[in-house]
This record gives C-alpha cells, structure tokens and sequence, in this order.
C-alpha cells in the first residue's frame, strides 16, 4: 500500500468529489462537515466522504497537499472548492451547481460512498 | 473576550483598509469564532484565494489550537 499522502491525492484526484470529513455520512461528528454535506446532497454531487479521525495523520497530511487548515475541505475533480463556509455560499449562489455541471455533467447522479486511508505501518 | 481582540487585532493588521471586520465568539466559549472581513485586498480573488488571505492572518492561533471552529465570510469592495 502506498504512503498517507499518495492515498489522500489519489483520492482527490480521481473521485469526481471528495469531501474530508469528521465523521460519516452516516454520522457525522462536526457541524461545519455537516454544513459542507448538505450543501454538496442538495447539488447533487456524487460525493465520496474520508473521515479524517480515525489517525490525526490523515487531516496533518491533507492540510500539508491542500494548504488548507481546517476541516472539511470539498474538492471537485482535484480542485479544492473550500470548507463549509465556501461550499455553503457557492450552494446558495448556484455557483456550486454550475461547478458540477461543468465537470460532471448535468446528467450526474448524486450518491454517497466513504473511502478510508491508512497510514502504513 | 482575550481570544477575540487577538483575532480582531491580527485580522486588522493583515488588513488595514477592512470597511467591516467583525469577530463574534459564537458560543460564549472563546474557541468557536466568526469573522466577517470586507477589504479590497479580496477583489478578483475566488473564494479559496479570500479565505487563505484569512487563515494567513489568523496562522499563529490556528496553529496553536486557540481557534477550535472558523467560520468566514469576506466580501471584495468591487
């Protein structure tokens, strides 16, 4: 198995949207995720959710590739689109739609799956 | 109230022209915080480029876990 990193930037790079996460879909451990997930549902995204934690290393990893410091943070085809302050905003704009119809299509079907990554021993 | 004059203090340095810059402490508890920067320093910028603009500002209490939850809102002047 590959190193923490390279499973967090092929994650990014290949899903159509990743969201780091706390928390599951199915439970969800932080508002702001939870923010960042309704928004994603309501724009019918196909979202494919990392919970960052089981291992402190996954989100230290993340934040070193994406610059970004907090969680969640929502990518679009390797694109970071932001956290649950910015998804939010472009949800409400339309912005956010637009952005998934541009890389997806309009004919996109909204789903939810979780991926996990591992630090290697 | 420490936290919150901190960050107001920081987020005025980084942008000294803000027409609204606002730190409201959400919960009461002095960790879960709202900032809301107007500053021409955000014109022509996406939204991530705005709020890195912000975390930048905010770098020495993120890092040191002073700030448990942001929420941002940033406006250009254009």
């Amino acid at each position: 198995m590959s190193g923490l990193s390279e499973q967090i930037k092929e994650i990014i790079e290949n899903e159509p949207v990743s969201v780091f996460m706390k928390g599951t879909p199915q439970l969800v451990m932080c508002g702001n995720s939870d923010r960042a997930l309704r928004a994603l549902r309501a724009a019918g995204a196909p979202v494919t959710a990392v919970d960052v934690l089981p291992d402190p290393q996954i989100r230290q990893e993340l934040s070193a590739l994406s610059g970004w410091p907090t969680i969640p943070q929502v990518f679009i085809k390797g694109e970071l689109i932001g956290g649950a302050d910015i998804v939010e905003e472009l949800y409400a704009s339309g912005e956010l739609q637009a952005k998934l119809d541009a890389a997806l299509g309009t004919e996109r079907e909204p789903s939810e799956k979780t991926a996990e990554v591992a630090a290697t021993a | 109230m420490v936290v919150t004059g901190m960050l107001e203090t920081l987020l005025r340095s980084s942008f000294p022209d803000a027409s609204e810059l606002a730190v409201e402490d959400r919960t009461g508890g002095g960790d879960h915080f709202q900032v809301t920067v107007t500053s021409g320093r955000f014109d022509g910028l996406s939204l991530v480029e705005q709020h890195r603009l912000v975390y930048e500002a905010l770098s020495e209490p993120l890092a040191d876990g002073s700030i448990h939850e942001l929420r941002i809102k940033t406006r250009g002047n254009a």
